[in-house]
């Protein structure tokens, strides 16, 4: 009766043998009543109500998508669970992180005086009294900042013209030549230079050069750049491998340099790409602690001249806050300086990492896509 | 006048030829030259290690000795992060270039990105912190059920800071880099490649295995073994985060140690042979990677008609 007054509801036989649409719903549904009515027997936590409401929502989806559409379309569905569960399972331990910096990280960030001061002239002393009188904890990151971003500026600066040509040169003239295949492959190698050995071998190298024992923030740039060079160019050299050979092809039918071809046409068309490979190289070496422990020293007052004496970083501050704290019998305001800087170390490589971004998009090339 | 005008350009042109290419050249000849460099420095410094008496190489047994145990527990960090990492990284890099909406998707590659933007020592004080505590239920609980086998065999330590902890700490660092780079070769996949397979009737997951995977494989390879150098590699978070020891076979028990965490340790404080016994420590470390690296670039270079620019 009713469906002879509105065909459109029958079910026509093109979507015969198909999940109705609010199958997935009914399923989560279900799924999470069940999960929550199995966690109330064993004992409940949240995350674990998480894991099996979605292992039971998986397995009664692909159930009865297997009983209803068939073997296809229930491996789709279970390819489908899979991918997003793993999505999901990768924003756990982001959330976990960034919540542990925030709760730890803004009592410290919120003290006073923390951006603006050093740790010159802050002892075990003025710890002890922060913790047994409730005075307010002393000290901050004002020279770790400056030194953060003074060696990183310079290790980029180093770093991306090198890159950049050296992938340059490896797609536009290399040509499968005997050298090109060695620097691809060496590159390759140096992608895979621990950290710390970086560190030993920039120190060794100005040991010889300018004299034994020289720790400045130029020897920490330099052992950054031994990390960041293989990254830029592993990246930049992906990018500008897919740039189609169609606009080399025109640019050069109209009489156009290479050089100028490669300028114009061929890193404008990667550049996006570029600039997202430049932005995780810095976010690489940005938070690298050895290397810098090894090359840069650890100083406790504000030094802006890379080229002398020992300089503080973000991350060789927090190793040191953690490992030694100030005052060893009261860590704990070592311990709220250290995730202070961790939080104020993750705000600036967001930052970066947005600024970078917006830059891509607004050079990202017009594609089909 | 058209004439003087058309040879001033071309000659202006030649030299900025000559000196684009000759600094290209010189960029990739650097590269060389610095790790030239590195290669020199090890093996200079490694010698007196390698040719002391054994018994003055701490532990008294020699290099062999000492060098081995700590290899093995490098190779198990690492092999619990990529054995975690790979499988959720192509997952998630696939999410976002093939499953998620496509207003969605570059907003959530920017919030995997933004794990790889969390400095490593950020991730060794976390995982200290906080991974360790919430896991070690977890490790009493494999310790009593699955003790028979020889990986989880118990007593489970109590601070849950083990082997397998700093494994997840290093699954997660490396997770960003697999996935950024397979996210990208995935979308680089031919769209007339994915819609012949859609037009032919198959499933999403059908035209993911039949188009992309197959043309995104050697980037996976390179992907994963970019995550392998940075898990071998990785220094503060397992210094931070494994409460190291002799080499075991249980994984959750307190005990292996990684060359890199070994050098971050002892160097400040090293001195004399020493220092000489951990920088040949970090030349069996660059071996090995040198090693990972030839293989995957074998894998690769059978793959190299992918390109845009061959």
């Amino acid at each position: 009766m009713t469906s002879t007054l509105t065909p459109v509801r029958k079910r026509s036989a093109l979507t015969k043998g198909q999940l109705p649409k609010f199958a997935p719903y009914v399923v989560l549904v279900l799924a999470l009543v069940v999960g929550a009515a199995i966690m109330a027997v064993v004992g409940f936590n949240a995350f674990g109500w998480g894991i099996v409401s979605a292992i039971l929502f998986t397995a009664g989806l692909v159930g009865w998508s297997a009983a209803v559409e068939g073997g296809r379309k229930a491996k789709d569905k279970l390819a489908t669970c899979l991918v997003v569960g793993s999505f999901l399972v990768a924003l756990l331990p982001l959330i976990s992180v960034i919540l542990t910096v925030l709760i730890n990280g803004l009592p410290g960030l919120l003290d006073p005086g923390f951006l603006s001061t050093s740790m010159n002239g802050v002892t075990g002393a003025f710890d002890n009294k922060s913790v047994e009188q409730g005075a307010p904890v002393m000290g901050g990151i004002y020279h770790a900042l400056v030194g953060t971003i003074q060696i990183t500026l310079l290790a980029t600066v180093i770093s991306v013209p090198v890159g950049l040509l050296t992938a340059v040169y490896l797609v536009e003239y290399g040509e499968d030549r005997p050298l090109a295949r060695a620097i691809t492959f060496f590159v390759d190698v140096m992608t895979g230079i621990p950290s710390i050995v970086a560190g030993l071998f920039a120190a060794a190298f100005f040991f010889a050069v300018v004299g034994p024992g020289t720790k400045t923030g130029a020897v920490a740039a330099v052992a950054l750049s031994v990390l960041m060079i293989p990254v830029v160019v592993r990246s930049s050299e992906e990018m500008l491998k897919i740039v189609p050979n169609e606009l080399r092809e025109a640019a050069y039918a109209l009489g156009v340099r290479k050089w100028r071809t490669i300028l114009k046409v061929v890193i404008p068309t990667a550049i996006s790409g570029i600039a997202s490979g430049v932005t995780l190289a810095i976010a690489r070496v940005i938070g690298e602690t050895a290397p810098i422990l090894v090359t840069a020293g650890f100083a406790t007052s504000i030094n802006t001249n890379v080229f002398s004496g020992w300089m503080a970083s973000l991350p060789t501050f927090i190793y040191t806050q953690i490992l030694n704290p100030t005052s060893p019998s009261n860590p704990d305001p070592s311990s709220q300086r250290a995730w202070g800087a961790a939080l104020v170390l993750i705000i600036l490589v967001m930052l970066l990492n947005l600024g970078a971004r917006l830059i891509a998009r607004i050079f990202a090339p017009k594609t089909g896509r | 006048m058209t004439t003087t005008s058309l040879t001033k350009s071309r000659g202006a042109g030649r030299a900025g030829d000559k000196v684009f290419s000759g600094a290209a050249l010189a960029a990739g000849c650097l590269i060389l030259a610095v790790l030239f460099g590195v290669a020199l420095f090890l093996v200079v410094q490694a010698i007196p290690a390698l040719v002391a008496s054994p018994d003055k190489i701490q532990g008294g047994e020699g290099f062999f000795a000492y060098i081995w145990p700590i290899v093995i527990g490098t190779v198990i960090a690492a092999i619990i992060a990529l054995v975690i990492a790979t499988p959720v990284a192509i997952g998630v890099a696939l999410f976002i270039s093939h499953f998620a909406p496509r207003g969605l998707a570059s907003g959530l590659g920017y919030v995997i990105d933004l794990l790889a933007a969390i400095p490593s020592v950020v991730y060794g004080a976390w995982g200290a912190a906080f991974l360790a505590k919430e896991i070690s239920p977890a490790y009493d609980w494999l310790a009593n059920n699955m003790g028979w086998l020889p990986i989880f065999q118990g007593p489970a330590s109590a601070t849950g800071k083990t082997i397998l902890t700093a494994g997840i700490v290093l699954a997660v660092m490396v997770l960003p880099i697999i996935t950024s780079l397979s996210r990208e070769i995935f979308l680089q996949t031919p769209k007339l490649h994915e819609e012949a397979a859609l037009a032919l009737g198959a499933t999403r997951w059908e035209m993911i295995k039949m188009a992309v995977l197959p043309f995104g494989r050697p980037g996976i390879v390179s992907a994963v073994m970019l995550g392998l150098g940075r898990a071998l590699g990785e220094t503060m978070a397992v210094a931070l985060v494994l409460s190291s020891g002799a080499l075991t076979a249980s994984l959750i028990q307190s005990g292996n140690q990684t060359i890199a965490a070994e050098i971050a340790l002892n160097f400040p404080e090293a001195s004399g042979l020493k220092v000489s016994t951990l920088i040949a420590a970090g030349l069996v470390l660059f071996v090995i990677t040198l090693g990972v690296n030839m293989i995957a670039r074998w894998i690769i270079s059978r793959h190299k008609e992918f390109s845009g620019a061959n």
